[in-house]
């Protein structure tokens, strides 16, 4: 296994260069916390791209940054808070979740959140990675340098191909600087709990916080208030969680709000701003189900309505610890004891007894055997899987850059 | 535009028959009078006749119609309502013209998932209208939100006044379906959030019509805030007012709104509506906040200082709705008032990174001079997107010359200073030719190669976004130096 470590844009290229010349596919790693993600690779070389790294601008006033791709996530958040900046769709650490030691061959990168659009419980509010991603410049599997977007939050101009290379996991270019959006940090947080509900009487509520006006930010449901570590409440109850930012007089006013309309049949508590921003950094990073380490993880996008009834169904025939987020439309799932991890039911309940059911699926940890013997994404229809495989080769026709990290062929 | 086909014009009568074979009744316009209607869009300086016009009414007939041009070789060009500003819908002499406004039926309202289901003719005020009875909205506005269509609004990714704070069409929208080229119907998303393998719906959004025709959208819907009020702020200078907009930014304030205008813009849309903004004054601010109140009358406050501190001259916050629609009407008339000075306009639109604002203006002036035309400025200032409206007669070929040239600079000047061609109204036919001032050829290869995945025979709207046509197997040749290593110096572990 040889590693070929590019430390700017042009060795960057002639790594790719070469292993295009020599027909040798490449694994491209950065800071390594995102490697057992997808399906499992075995390639002779690697494009290791944690030399490309630093800030390279930032202007607080513009909200926007410009970075090598391979900058810690830990340095970009260090800049912003200097500046009372943050990133605004919360980049999870699943360290933790997926079973990694505590060691720099976890490090967050910049680039790998933006590869694999990672997002976390503020998604439903201010939007995904995605939504963030302004700009890039990269070398695609054909061994060029191109790039897409621009360094200003508003432009139109030509295709959005930020959209297609967040959540590309690498498929098709290795990226090598990339523009986001960044946000002011909220000046206050505060949390509102209602102890004691069920998941399909706690999404009710969750959607009626959503459909109000009262702006929330972040809105899950537990099983048990324990593994959140919300010891006051006791015994442990479902608890629904929903996260208020903004001004001070603001959060004030609409916690009362929300309380008044919400509470009347469960016991509510607030969090103050440190509990809260504890709470919400601990369901960012799927704290509920990160230390069971014999069971494989699920990460489920449904409809939010859905959300509750989908973990009741999938609990009920498989051993199932579950939870929710983004107002029941992320389900979260830690499945032991399934030959095929679960696939089949959980895709199965996806579609619903209807066949119509929209969704999608996907297997974020699990054996290199299970990851290779089940389709880690949603398999997608013929039309659109078709179009997938054009899209690659139109990026890479060779199939240099991580191929089959995501399909079998892609 | 690329050459009219001859073949295909030679074969109109026989095309014209088979399309209203697919799509029978009134679906097809054939007479010259009635093709007429549909020969430019918003942007009037170019026209063009299309070969025919089909308005079909079901997916099956869209992709019939595709399938059958694509079978041919006949350009398709879609269109919503044509309020396209950068020539998105310019017919083309051999292409059939698919408009799409007779799907025009909310489809579902699901307040449960917070969003709806339409078809792409449904106008984007009309989404709003649908659920304004629940206290709902749609977020993106664009000015032509009485009019424009959803489906040109995906293809556009329009964006509006409230963008900085709620996003442009891309971030508001959920799923879509829609055809191919080769006819193949492909739904992307839903009501559920993010894509389960490549972002489709996100490339989408945004692609001119160059890759595949939507025929139906899932968009999000937000409940309306509470309460909004608007701060008119004139200043003595646009540094000043620029400088006041990076502050309220610093400051961690992200407003729903945050307009400029320039002088000759203030005057003019002043003697159109008479509000009373302030005339004395080189730059004026519309500032909008909106939440709950305590948030609101809390921001306002935080606002009203940080203008104070850069220089303002004169400061009015609204007391009530109407306080605030008026402080509105003449920004949102800015666009018909400048139509009263000058015979003629156009708007372009391009967006800067704000700190470069009063450079970039300055040297509008020195190009206004240059050209001997005038400019009005009216402004997104919270994202920096410039809408500089240049002031001309369409009936002197000598002006009209000299405001695309005009135009034109005003673009490169916005990429020099580090922004882009166009922040919400599109390539089109309009900024094409300029893509090479942003854009090196592997840049735009890579564009068009993604095109050439969608639509290989490059039959969907040919001659918008990109410079020059390739053929796709042309853009795909790959260039590699066969077997060796030709990288000694690279470091190796």
């Amino acid at each position: 296994m040889s590693r070929l470590a590019p430390t700017d844009l042009r060795e960057l290229r002639d790594a790719i260069g070469e292993s295009l010349a020599a027909d040798e596919p490449l694994e491209l790693i950065a800071g390594g916390s995102k490697r057992v993600l997808g399906r499992p690779l075995q390639l002779p070389h690697s494009l290791d791209l944690s030399g490309i790294t630093g800030i390279r601008d930032y202007q607080p006033s513009e909200l926007v940054l410009t970075a090598a791709a391979a900058t810690p996530i830990e340095e970009i958040e260090t800049a912003l808070a200097a500046a009372g900046q943050i990133l605004a769709f919360e980049p999870p650490d699943w360290g933790t979740l997926l079973g990694l030691p505590a060691t720099a061959a976890r490090q967050r990168t910049l680039g790998g959140v933006l590869a694999c659009n990672l997002s976390g419980p503020r998604r439903i509010k201010s939007g995904a990675a995605r939504d963030h991603f302004l700009g890039f410049r990269g070398v695609s599997g054909r061994g060029e340098v191109f790039k897409a977007g621009g360094k200003v939050v508003k432009n139109v101009t030509g295709y959005d191909l930020c959209k297609l290379m967040a959540g590309s996991y690498g498929t098709l270019a290795a990226i090598e600087e990339v523009t986001i959006k960044v946000l002011p940090q909220p000046e206050t947080v505060s949390t509102i709990l209602l102890c004691g509900l069920d998941a399909a009487a706690a999404v009710r509520r969750l959607g009626r916080a959503l459909a109000s006006p009262h702006e929330v930010s972040g809105a899950v449901y537990i099983e048990d208030s324990s593994t959140l570590g919300l010891a006051f409440v006791s015994p442990p109850t479902g608890v629904a969680a929903l996260r208020l930012e903004g001004p001070d007089p603001s959060v004030k006013f609409r916690r009362e709000r929300l309380l008044a309309e919400l509470a009347s049949d469960c016991e509510p508590h607030v969090l103050d701003e440190k509990a809260s921003a504890a709470f919400w950094q601990a369901a960012r990073d799927v704290r509920p189900l990160a230390d069971l380490e014999h069971r494989v993880i699920w990460r489920v996008s449904v409809a939010p309505s859905r959300g509750a009834e989908l973990g009741e169904v999938i609990a009920s025939s498989l051993d199932t610890k579950w939870y929710l987020d983004w107002a029941g439309g992320l389900v979260w799932l830690a499945i032991a004891g399934a030959d095929d991890g679960g696939a089949a039911v959980i895709r199965a309940a996806i579609r619903g007894a209807d066949g119509l059911g929209t969704g999608h699926a996907t297997l974020i940890k699990g054996s290199p055997e299970l990851r290779r013997s089940v389709p880690v994404f949603e398999p997608q229809p013929g039309p659109l899987a078709s179009l997938a495989v054009r899209i690659k080769e139109s990026f890479d026709p060779r199939r240099i850059l991580n191929p089959g990290r995501m399909v079998e062929g892609i | 535009m690329p050459t009219p086909d001859a073949a295909v014009m030679d074969r109109r009568a026989g095309i014209v028959e088979e399309l209203r074979r697919i799509v029978p009744g009134d679906g097809v316009i054939a007479s010259e009078a009635e093709r007429r209607v549909y020969e430019s869009d918003g942007l009037t300086a170019y026209r063009q006749l299309p070969l025919v016009v089909v308005l079909p009414s079901t997916v099956d007939q869209v992709a019939a119609v595709l399938r059958f041009c694509k079978q041919l070789g006949v350009k398709v060009v879609p269109r919503g309502a044509g309020t396209s500003l950068s020539g998105g819908a310019l017919p083309l002499a051999d292409g059939v013209l698919l408009g799409m406004a007779k799907f025009n039926r909310v489809l579902e309202i699901d307040y449960d998932n917070r969003c709806a289901i339409v078809q792409p003719g449904v106008t984007n005020l009309a989404i709003s209208k649908a659920v304004e009875g629940a206290g709902f909205y749609y977020a993106p506005d664009p000015s032509s939100q009485i009019a424009c269509t959803i489906g040109g609004n995906v293809a556009e990714n329009s964006g509006g006044v409230h963008c900085l704070k709620y996003g442009l069409t891309t971030n508001n929208i959920l799923g879509i379906e829609m055809v191919l080229m080769d006819g193949e119907v492909i739904r992307l998303g839903g009501k559920h959030l993010d894509a389960e393998n490549y972002d489709v719906l996100g490339v989408m959004t945004g692609s001119e019509g160059l890759l595949g025709v939507v025929t139906e959208v899932t968009v999000r819907i937000l409940r309306k805030p509470t309460t909004a009020r608007a701060l008119l702020v004139g200043f003595p200078t646009t540094e000043n007012a620029a400088d006041c907009v990076a502050a309220v930014i610093a400051a961690g304030i992200i407003p729903a709104g945050m307009e400029m205008m320039d002088r000759p813009a203030i005057h003019a849309a002043e003697a159109f509506v008479k509000v009373g903004y302030p005339l004395d004054v080189e730059a004026l601010l519309i500032i909008e906040l909106d939440g709950p109140p305590p948030e609101v009358d809390h921001l306002i406050e935080r606002v009203e200082r940080i203008a104070r501190d850069h220089h303002a001259t004169a400061i009015r916050a609204s007391r009530d709705e109407a306080e605030r629609l008026a402080f509105w009407s003449g920004r949102k008339a800015a666009f018909p008032a400048v139509g009263r000075i000058s015979p003629d306009y156009y708007c372009m639109d391009g967006t800067i990174p704000r700190s470069r604002l009063a450079e970039v203006l300055s040297r509008m002036r020195v190009l206004s001079d240059r050209y001997r035309l005038g400019v009005a400025n009216v402004f997104h200032a919270g994202d920096g997107n410039l809408h500089p409206l240049i002031l001309y007669d369409a009936n002197s070929p000598d002006q009209v010359e000299r405001a695309e040239a005009f135009g034109a600079d005003i673009l490169r000047l916005c990429v020099e200073v580090g922004g882009v061609l166009t922040g919400e109204h599109g390539v089109g036919v309009e900024k094409r030719d300029l893509m090479g001032t942003m854009f090196d050829e592997f840049d735009l290869a890579h564009q068009q190669r993604l095109k050439c995945a969608f639509d290989p025979g490059g039959l969907l709207n040919p001659g918008k976004v990109f410079p020059q046509l390739h053929r796709c197997a042309e853009l795909g040749r790959l260039h590699v130096r066969g077997g060796r290593l030709p990288f000694p110096d690279l470091p190796r572990f």
